[in-house]
This record gives C-alpha cells, sequence and structure tokens, in this order.
C-alpha cells in the first residue's frame, strides 16, 4: 500500500520532448488507468514509473520518496508485460518465485507465497508447467501472479489484455478489478482500450500526444469531457463534433440550425453530443441525411450527414430502425444539459 | 501451404541433383573409399607394391604413444580454441548488445577478422611473435620475458590457439549477437523489476536462453579446431616443437605426405572419419533441440 505522485514529470528522447509535464497524485489503493492512442506517450510515462526509463525532467515519488534515481529493483513495484514476459525456461512455479529467490527469502515462505497466489489465481493445477504449455489467458495470470508474489507498493500494467481474445479479455479485466479491489494495491495501468478504461479505473488520465488532457473519474470524464479529444476517445461510438457559431444559450450549425445549450457559448465552438443523446424528435433541431443503420439488437447505430453539409453524425438509438423504415431526412433534439460546447481555436470545454 | 512439384519423369530429377551427387563422390567418396582400403595395407617406400596388412596399421596406432600424445593434443588445443573463441565472443556480444549508439560500427569491426584465411592469420601471427623480427616478442624482450614458441612447447601451444580462435571469434561473436537480440527485451526488464541485477539476470536468465546457440557453437566449433585449423598449425609451428602441436589432421599430413607412411595416415584418417561423424551426429541432435525451452 503506497501513495504515487509525479510533478511535472516530462520526458525527452533526444531533442523530441514526447510527455510535456504530467501531474497527478495518487491516493492508497487507487486503481489509475492510463489511457490513449498508440503513440501517445502513455507506456512511455509507465516505463517511467517502473524506472526503465528514466525521468528527463519533474519528479516520481513513491509513498513520498523521490525514486527517479532509483532502479526499478529498488522502486518496489510489480509489472505486468503485454507480452507478459515469462521466463520462458522456467516453471510457472519459478516464475512466480523468481524475485522472492533473488531477495533470497526462505523456501519455506517462498513456497508459501507462490501457492497463496496460485490458489488465489486458480492456478495450482499449472505449477509444474512451462510457460508455453499455457493458453494465453493462464499466462496472463502467471504474469499477475508473479507480480503479487512480491507484494509491491505500485502494481504497473502495460496493456496487459491486449493479446487476448475479446471474450477473455473481458473476463480477465473483472478478475483484475477484483483481485485489485482484494488486495487494495495502488496501480497504474495503461491502455488504449476505452471500456477497459471506463471499467477499471477508479480515475484515469486521459492522454494525447504527451499532454494529460484530463484526469478524473470515468463517469465525470465522459459526462463532462474536458477537451474534444476526451470527448471523442471516451465513448463508443465516439462524440459527434458539429462545428457552429456560439449564440449565447444556443449553439447556430452552419446550416442554420439552432440547438439550445445548457453551457454559455460565444464565438467559434464545436458542438459535441454523444450518439445516444441524440432523440428522435419531428420538431428537433438537428436534421440528418439518413444513410447506412446498423441494428445491433438492443440498439441501432444510424449513420447520416447533418442536412446540407458534408459532416458526419451518427445517432444510436434504442430498439431497431430498419434503413427502409427511417425517412430521408429524420429530424433529432439533444436535452440541452446533455449537449457540450467545446471553444473552436484550443477545443477546451467552454465553462457553465 | 507449400506448393510442392511434381516431375513426371526421372531424368530431370536426376540431373538436378547430379552436381552434388557427383562432387560428393568424387571429392569424397572416393578417396575416403580409397583411404579405407589403403590403411589395410603397408606400401613400399617407392610405392612399387602393397603387403596387405588387415587391421595391422590400427593395431600400431592405437599402441604408438606418439599417436595416443596427439589425441591428447587434439583434445587440449580444441578445448582451449573453443573454450578462447566462444568466451571472448560471448563478452564481445554481450557488451554489443548493451550498446545502443555505434554499434553498427563496433559490429563491423568485430566482424572483419573472419574474412581473414587461417592460413593467412597464422602467417599475421607468426610474423608478431617471431623470435627475431616479430614486434610482440620484441615488446616481451623489453619486459624481461624471453619468448621462443619455437623452443618452448606450451609458448607454441599458446600461439597457435590464439591465432586459431582470433579469426572464429567474429564467427561467434555473430551467432551470440543475434541469440542476445532475439531475447525479448521485456524479459530482460521483468527480471530488473524482479530484482536481479546485471550479473545475476545473465546467470538465469540471458545465459539459459541463450543455450541453443551455445550447444550449437560448441560442436561447430571443436570442429573447426580439428580440422580448419591446419594452415594454422602448417605456417606457425609445423607441429612442432618436440610434436606439442601435432594434432591428429597434421599427423596424418605429416606421417603420410612427410613421413611417406602412406598406409599409417590412411588408417589415421579413417579414425578421423570416425571422430568427424561422431562429432557431426552430436552437431544434429542438438541443432534438433534447439527450440529447448
Amino acid at each position: 500500500m503506497a501513495t504515487l505522485s509525479l510533478t511535472g514529470v516530462r520526458k525527452s528522447f533526444g531533442a523530441t520532448e514526447v510527455i510535456h509535464g504530467v501531474d497527478i497524485d495518487v491516493a492508497e489503493g487507487e486503481f489509475i488507468v492510463i489511457v490513449g492512442p498508440s503513440g501517445c506517450g502513455k507506456s512511455t510515462l509507465l516505463r517511467m514509473v517502473a524506472g526503465l526509463e528514466t525521468v528527463s525532467s519533474g519528479e516520481i515519488a513513491i509513498n513520498g520518496a523521490r525514486v527517479n534515481e532509483r532502479e526499478p529493483m529498488d522502486r518496489n513495484i510489480a509489472m505486468v508485460f503485454q507480452n507478459y514476459a515469462l521466463y520462458p525456461h522456467m516453471s510457472v512455479f519459478d516464475n512466480m518465485a523468481y524475485g522472492l529467490k533473488i531477495a533470497r527469502r526462505p523456501k519455506a515462505e517462498i513456497a508459501e507465497r507462490v501457492t497463496e497466489a496460485a490458489r488465489l489465481l486458480q492456478l495450482e493445477p499449472f505449477l509444474k508447467r512451462k510457460p508455453r504449455e499455457l493458453s494465453g489467458g493462464q499466462r496472463q495470470r502467471v504474469a499477475m501472479g508473479r507480480a503479487i508474489v512480491r507484494q509491491p507498493d505500485v502494481f504497473l500494467f502495460d496493456e496487459p489484455l491486449s493479446n487476448l481474445d475479446a471474450k477473455l479479455r473481458v473476463q480477465m479485466r473483472l478478475e483484475i478489478k477484483a483481485l485489485q479491489r482484494k488486495l487494495g494495491v495502488t496501480s497504474l495501468y495503461v491502455t488504449h482500450d476505452q471500456v477497459e478504461a471506463m471499467t477499471l479505473a477508479d480515475r484515469m488520465i486521459v492522454m494525447n500526444e504527451g499532454h494529460a488532457e484530463q484526469i478524473g473519474a470515468p463517469l465525470d470524464v465522459y459526462e463532462r469531457p474536458a477537451t474534444v479529444f476526451a470527448a471523442q476517445f471516451i465513448g463508443s461510438p465516439s462524440m459527434n463534433i458539429l462545428p457552429g457559431e456560439g449564440a449565447g444559450d444556443a449553439v447556430v450549425l452552419g446550416n442554420g440550425a439552432r440547438v439550445p445549450v445548457a453551457q454559455r457559448a460565444e464565438g467559434k465552438v464545436l458542438l459535441g453530443v454523444r450518439p445516444e443523446h441524440l432523440v428522435l424528435d419531428p420538431e428537433g433541431a438537428i436534421a440528418l441525411e439518413t444513410g447506412t443503420s446498423e441494428p445491433i439488437g438492443a440498439l441501432t447505430l444510424v449513420h447520416g450527414r447533418l442536412e446540407g453539409s458534408t459532416l458526419d453524425c451518427v445517432a444510436s438509438l434504442p430498439g431497431v430502425h430498419r434503413e427502409s423504415g427511417l425517412p430521408a431526412i429524420q429530424r433529432f433534439s439533444v436535452p440541452p444539459g446533455l449537449a457540450h460546447v467545446f471553444d473552436a481555436g484550443n477545443g477546451r470545454r467552454l465553462a457553465g | 501451404m507449400q506448393k510442392r512439384v511434381t516431375f513426371k519423369g526421372w531424368l530431370l530429377p536426376l540431373l538436378l541433383v547430379a552436381p552434388q551427387v557427383v562432387v560428393t563422390a568424387v571429392f569424397f567418396f572416393y578417396p575416403a573409399g580409397q583411404a579405407v582400403w589403403q590403411s589395410l595395407f603397408i606400401p613400399d617406400p617407392f610405392g612399387l607394391s602393397a603387403q596387405f596388412v588387415g587391421l595391422g596399421n590400427f593395431e600400431f596406432l592405437l599402441t604408438d604413444p606418439y599417436y595416443r600424445a596427439s589425441f591428447v593434443t587434439t583434445g587440449v588445443f580444441s578445448g582451449l580454441v573453443t573454450i578462447v573463441s566462444m568466451g571472448v565472443a560471448l563478452v564481445l556480444a554481450v557488451m554489443a548488445d548493451r550498446l545502443i549508439r555505434g554499434s553498427g560500427t563496433y559490429r563491423t569491426l568485430l566482424i572483419w577478422p573472419y574474412a581473414v584465411a587461417p592460413a593467412v592469420a597464422g602467417v599475421l601471427w607468426l610474423f608478431m611473435f617471431n623470435t627475431r623480427v616479430g614486434v610482440v616478442s620484441w615488446y616481451l624482450g623489453q619486459l624481461g620475458y624471453d619468448w621462443n614458441h619455437v623452443l618452448n612447447p606450451t609458448e607454441a601451444m599458446g600461439l597457435v590457439v590464439v591465432a586459431s580462435s582470433w579469426g572464429r571469434i567474429s564467427y561467434n561473436f555473430l551467432f551470440f549477437l543475434a541469440g542476445l537480440q532475439a531475447i525479448p527485451r521485456s524479459v530482460i526488464e521483468a527480471a530488473a523489476i524482479d530484482g536481479a541485477r546485471f550479473w545475476t539476470r545473465f546467470r538465469t536468465i540471458v545465459f539459459p536462453l541463450l543455450s541453443p546457440t551455445t550447444f550449437f557453437l560448441l560442436v561447430v566449433n571443436i570442429v573447426y579446431a580439428f580440422f580448419e585449423t591446419f594452415g594454422v598449425i602448417h605456417t606457425i609451428t609445423a607441429g612442432g616443437p618436440q610434436q606439442a602441436t601435432t594434432i591428429l589432421v597434421y599427423k596424418v599430413f605429416a606421417d603420410g605426405f612427410v613421413g611417406q607412411d602412406l598406409g599409417s595416415s590412411a588408417a589415421q584418417s579413417v579414425i578421423l572419419l570416425v571422430v568427424v561423424g561422431l562429432l557431426t551426429i552430436a552437431q544434429f541432435k542438438f541443432i534438433e533441440r534447439r527450440v529447448h525451452y
């Protein structure tokens, strides 16, 4: 159990700065997910916390003590790698016991801790096997087991589920969450999958091009995205962004449609509407030329274009709506509290 | 799915394998067969007649103290060449693997000696250590050490070992480096996080994962030391002093072409053939279990 804090953490490779200052204080036992597209610097940030990359400037502290200069092994962290990084020539037991053996713990204690971890992860029948004799999900569990036997202060996860198939991923996601709750170890988890981020995180860091766009609880980020990037990255299908002109309590779109909003909108703005917040309304302000519709059972994704423009727009409607059942022009409205207004210049959410 | 070719007749496939078969037959099966045949005879010094002696040549060899000594010499020589060339190559490869900048240049320069033929390498080292004009032996003399590999068997052995290992280091280095780079970085990082420092990581992770490469090189280097070092030995010591560097393959040459004892020479090459065969079997066994983890 430990706190972790990053203060103004920056990273440069040569002259190129890839992380432009990240600040966060992680409470004891908190589960933080760093989410962002490939190349946004999320893995680099994690590796800096692990000590596998140097910190160009700023400070990383675990339990209040600066660890920038410490070797990975002296930070009391454990890491789960994307490709699991199991030792291929060792049995499952030896893989998990490796760190304890190096720390020269008594044999009895090693056996006890490894058995305990194996029990927790349902790995007991496989302790004698080599990693190559295990399935993807089992290897993943061994990697987790190797992390927990050492009873670290901080868990670091580097896209641990991305090599698993979709079904297993959902299952392991739940297991990771349950395990983290049970052990109460402070965790930092990197992923590009926004669903993983939403479901696992106590708080998440949305990263883009080396900047932390927003740090907050998943639902806060979903309900009040701080930037256009965060708004579009979190949520699936992603938020519709429509450029317009602010008119106080409404946004006037390019085609003249006037969409009422709860924020104060002035000047050039971007109107953000989540597909699930577009509701069928014959009197609605937003008119779409309907195109393809994708019924996926519980709901239907209706793709269309804002009338009189080339802007693509998606609506997610409950129930089944076949293409043939939709009029050529379908009108939608947005409840004012659910529309988001961003500054067209810097992409930041407008106050109010 | 691999596309397989089916030949209709038998002439074309025969022609396609013919070059290999003919070359092998002319340069290997025929002389090997001749050697086996000759090893059963003792020819007269003028090559006009030969007396059948059965296994007499072998019997004589196996009781000959010089031949037995040559076996020991070969063991010592090939053991040392293998250890030196693999050990140095491994150290260099580990260092090159850690290098981020300039590793290309470093690698290229380390591979150069491999391009030097054994006999040329032998002459190079001979010049450096020549007792009268050699650069190294002169400096050793300045330091008060009287280098003379022409008289001192240990020094002679040392010199041929170093000269034989030198070019070989490049070859081994290449394989070791490739082996090191095939180890996933994250496995090393995981070990580092688990608390293993450099030497522990090397001992418990890197070296075991490198073992298929090591096994392969071990066999290949032993075979090299057995046979391909002929040129080095011939140019530097010619098997001397007092046969201290006469390895088996050199003795085949010395007894047959210098001593003109063709029967014994043929018997020795038959014995070598058997040794080669055993080594090759060992080599194939290790290559088969290349992926041993």
